[in-house]
C-alpha cells in the first residue's frame, strides 16, 4: 500500500505541476506543450503503464486489505468508540479510494482514455486545453472536480503520512516533518486541482 | 469532590462459552458510591447476583492497581472505559451519573476468544512473546547497572516502551483487531538495548509472523490503539516495528 501509495503521489506532483501551465493564462500554448511532451515522450508513455499497474495494485491491496481486515473481528462491538479515539478518514480510507476510484473513472473517460484512443487510431492529439474549457463549462462536472479534490485531500491527509510510517521512516525524528509536509501537500496539490475547473467555469482565464 | 451514590443500569455481555452466541444481559446496581472503582461496582452487582441465586458475571482482574494487565471491560464503546490512560480498574464511579446506562462488553478479536462473559483468552499475546520476545544470551551474574553505557534517550524510549503490560486494549480496540502496537512495544524496548541487539531480527521477523498466525488484522495506521493504550504506548513504535521487520527481510533473517 504504501510503496504504490508514494508513487501514485510522485504522480500527482507531475501531473498538478503540468495542468498548473494553464495559469499562465496563454491561451493553453505552454500548457499543451507540457501535454504533448507527456504524451508523445517513450519514456513517459513507458512509465504510464507502470502507473496504471500501480494503480491497479493499489486497489487490489487496498480491497485485500479491507477483507481481510473485516474477517478478523467477526463478532463486531454493539457500542463503538468512534471519532472519540481516531480520526474518521484514518478508518475511511476504502470509502474515500472508492470515491476517488469513480472520479477517476469519470475523469479519464472525459479527458486521457479520448486522447489516447485518438493517438491509437493515427487521428493524434485532442487539443486537450480546449476540452478542458468545454468540459468546465457545465456546473455538475465543475461540482464532480471539487468533491473529487476534496475526497483527494483526504485520502491524503492519512496516506501521506501513513506510508512513511509504514515504511518505518514517520520516526520521533521526522514524524512531525513528515505529517507536516503531508497535510500542506494534501492541501496544496488538490487545491491547485480545484481551482482549475473553477477558473475556467468563472472565467478567471480563457 | 462531593462524594454521591447512584443508580445505575448495566448492560452487559453473557456468554456461556466459546461455542455460545452470547446477549446482553440487564442489571440494576443501586447505591454505587462514586469513590468506588469501576470493578468494585462490578463485585456489588456479583454479590447482588449470588444473593439472588443467579450466576455472577465473569471478568478478569487481579492487581486492581493499574499494572498487571488482565482487566480487560470495553466500556460503552471505550477499552478500559473513558478515562485517558486507565485500566478498567483504574477508572472510579465518579465518571458516571445517577441513572446512567452503561454497556459492557468483552475485547472483541477473533484471536482473543470469549472464554465466558467479559473473560477473554490472551494467550495469542504469549505466543507472540515465545515467538521472539526475549533475550536468549546468558547473562551470568545481575552486572552492574552502569557497566553496560546505553545512550539517555535510548534508555528512556527503551522503558517508554518496556511499560506495555500485554492487556490487549490496542488490540480490542482496533477497527482492524491489530496487534501492532503491542508487538512493536515488545520488539521496541528489546531492539533499543545492547541485550536485545544480536536477536533482533530473527525477533522482528517471528514475532510478526506469529502476530499473523493468531489471526490479527493489519495495520493501518488509525491510531486508535495509542489513544485507548492505558501506558500511552507510542505508535512511533510501530514505526521502529516496521523498520526492524524490514530490515530483516532485506536481509534474510528469519528462523524459518
Amino acid at each position: 500500500m504504501s510503496l504504490t501509495g508514494i508513487f501514485l503521489i510522485l504522480f500527482l506532483v507531475v501531473h498538478c505541476y503540468i495542468n498548473a501551465q494553464i495559469f499562465w493564462n496563454d491561451g493553453g500554448h505552454k500548457f499543451e506543450e507540457a501535454a504533448h511532451f507527456m504524451g508523445t515522450n517513450f519514456i513517459i508513455r513507458t512509465v504510464e503503464i507502470g502507473l496504471t499497474a500501480f494503480l491497479l495494485l493499489h486497489i487490489i491491496q487496498g480491497l485485500n486489505l479491507w477483507l481481510s481486515n473485516r474477517s478478523k473481528r467477526s463478532v463486531r462491538y454493539t457500542v463503538s468508540a468512534g471519532n472519540q479515539t481516531s480520526a474518521w478518514y484514518r478508518r475511511s480510507m476504502g470509502v474515500l479510494g472508492s470515491l476517488l476510484l469513480i472520479f477517476l473513472v469519470i475523469h479519464t473517460a472525459k479527458f486521457w482514455i479520448p486522447n489516447r484512443a485518438s493517438q491509437i487510431s493515427g487521428n493524434g492529439e485532442l487539443p486537450l486545453y480546449h476540452l478542458m474549457k468545454d468540459e468546465f463549462q457545465y456546473g455538475w462536472v465543475v461540482i464532480v472536480y471539487i468533491i473529487g479534490c476534496i475526497t483527494l485531500s483526504w485520502h491524503l491527509v492519512h496516506g501521506f503520512w501513513s506510508s512513511f510510517q509504514t515504511l518505518g521512516l514517520a520516526t520521533h525524528r521526522y514524524k512531525y516533518l513528515i505529517n507536516g509536509i503531508g497535510i500542506a501537500f494534501a492541501i496544496i496539490v488538490p487545491l491547485v486541482f480545484a481551482l482549475m475547473p473553477l477558473a475556467f467555469y468563472f472565467h478567471w482565464i480563457d | 469532590m462531593e462524594h454521591y451514590h447512584m443508580n445505575l443500569t448495566l448492560k452487559v455481555w453473557k456468554q456461556k462459552n466459546n461455542n455460545d452466541k452470547g446477549r446482553f444481559e440487564t442489571y440494576q446496581v443501586k447505591n454505587i458510591s462514586s469513590e468506588m472503582s469501576f470493578l468494585e461496582m462490578f463485585d456489588v452487582l456479583n454479590e447482588q447476583l449470588i444473593a439472588e441465586g443467579k450466576e455472577p458475571v465473569a471478568f478478569d482482574h487481579d492487581c486492581r492497581e493499574g499494572i498487571c494487565g488482565m482487566c480487560s471491560m470495553h466500556i460503552n464503546g471505550r477499552a478500559h472505559g473513558p478515562w485517558h490512560e486507565t485500566t478498567t480498574c483504574q477508572l472510579h464511579m465518579r465518571q458516571y451519573k445517577d441513572g446512567d446506562t452503561i454497556v459492557v462488553e468483552p475485547w472483541r478479536a477473533n484471536a482473543f476468544p470469549v472464554i465466558k462473559d467479559l473473560v477473554v483468552d490472551r494467550t495469542s499475546f504469549d505466543r507472540i512473546i515465545q515467538a521472539g520476545g526475549y533475550v536468549s544470551v546468558n547473562t551470568g551474574n545481575a552486572v552492574d547497572a552502569n557497566a553496560l553505557p546505553i545512550e539517555k534517550q535510548k534508555a528512556d524510549e527503551a522503558f517508554a516502551a518496556a511499560a506495555c503490560i500485554g492487556c490487549g486494549a490496542c488490540a480490542a480496540a482496533c477497527p482492524n483487531a491489530s496487534a501492532m502496537l503491542f508487538v512493536s512495544a515488545k520488539v521496541s524496548h528489546l531492539a533499543l538495548l545492547p541485550q536485545g541487539d544480536p536477536e533482533r531480527k530473527i525477533r522482528a521477523t517471528n514475532m510478526v509472523l506469529q502476530m499473523d498466525k493468531e489471526g490479527f488484522g493489519s495495520c493501518t495506521n488509525i491510531g486508535a490503539c495509542e489513544a485507548e493504550c492505558p501506558k500511552g504506548i507510542s505508535i512511533e513504535n510501530i514505526a521502529r516495528l516496521n523498520r526492524e521487520y524490514l530490515g530483516a527481510a532485506f536481509s534474510g533473517s528469519s528462523n524459518e
